[in-house]
């Protein structure tokens, strides 16, 4: 896991989602989060942007932790 | 005193766009009207920005270009609109996906760039001016009526995908209004609608936008996936 990488997807995870940076870790599940659906397709629009990326809606099947939605965005690269 | 919005109007440059552009403007909002020339008459006090609704491109732009100008939208009244009348068996595909594409692709283009913005607020107003004859049918609109029936759909979805995040959407079905889209029916035409209207009379562009913006309102929070006929009593709906 790249740290670089990961304090740019936290910075968007912080934006998105509202929540506090030390809140955003890798086991943290979007529940916990308190972020739903929509937050998370949110979140990912977001990550397309800053990791210049494409994610389709059917990848983000199963993606319920931020260690999974790094990964997902991530592979990409 | 109410609390001053950013409010982008599709179609703002003319009729019920317009005379809901100006009421908002008087009522202390930050106004923001599209056309497809970029230009409006009448449009003092409101920014005019250039907008073809067919074209998510430009969509995105003039709501891109909306918001530099004055903030983030948190009111849009969805109103671009064509015709192109004509019976089904005479109608070519054309005629009826450019309308389609205009009024209803047009209008979700739009919300689904708009709405972005509404939900990290946490507060949006989405109306739809659909029509009644997307309530009701009309021979020789086919493709119009379907537009605006289409618009039901998509703000009830809307409504229901977004109602979390505090956002209302409801759509506005105007019936015989005096505008430039009525002044291009005949006088039969004309008469045989009116004959229809129980309060007997065409409408004024501005009961429209009076309903707009009750919808668009604080007091209109709970108040969403409604579909407002404003029409005389035409469709009793």
């Amino acid at each position: 896991m790249s740290d670089d990488n990961f304090a740019r997807f936290k910075k968007c995870a912080v934006e998105v989602l509202s929540v506090e940076e030390s809140a955003v870790v890798p086991e943290a599940t979007f529940e916990s989060l308190d972020a739903d659906s929509l937050d998370l397709v949110e979140l990912v629009m977001a990550l397309e942007e800053e990791f210049d990326v494409t994610v389709e809606e059917e990848e983000l099947d199963g993606v319920t932790t931020i260690n999974a939605a790094f990964e997902l965005v991530t592979s990409k690269l | 005193m109410v609390t001053s919005r950013v409010v982008l109007i599709t179609g703002g440059n003319r009729g019920i766009g317009l005379a809901t552009a100006r009421r908002f403007a008087d009522a202390g909002h930050k106004v923001a009207i599209t056309s497809r020339s970029g230009q409006a008459d009448n449009a003092t006090g409101m920014s005019v920005v250039k907008c073809d609704v067919t074209d998510t491109e430009s969509v995105n732009n003039a709501v891109g270009e909306a918001e530099d100008l004055l903030g983030p939208i948190e009111i849009l009244v969805s109103n671009a609109g064509i015709t192109d009348d004509g019976l089904v068996l005479r109608m070519k595909d054309d005629a009826f996906t450019s309308v389609v594409d205009t009024n209803l692709t047009g209008s979700f283009r739009v919300a689904r760039r708009v709405v972005k913005s509404m939900m990290r607020a946490r507060w949006g107003r989405m109306i739809f001016v659909s029509s009644v004859v997307g309530l009701g049918g009309q021979a020789g609109q086919a493709n119009y009526a379907a537009s605006k029936a289409g618009l039901i759909g998509l703000s009830r979805s809307l409504a229901k995908e977004f109602a979390s995040r505090n956002i209302t959407v409801n759509v506005v079905a105007p019936g015989p209004i005096e505008t430039d889209m009525l002044a291009e029916l005949n006088d039969e035409q004309r008469n045989a609608m009116l004959s229809m209207v129980p309060l007997g009379r065409l409408g004024a562009a501005d009961e429209i936008a009076a309903a707009i913006q009750f919808l668009a309102s604080d007091e209109a929070g709970f108040v969403t996936g409604s579909v407002l006929p404003v029409d005389g009593g035409l469709s009793m709906g």
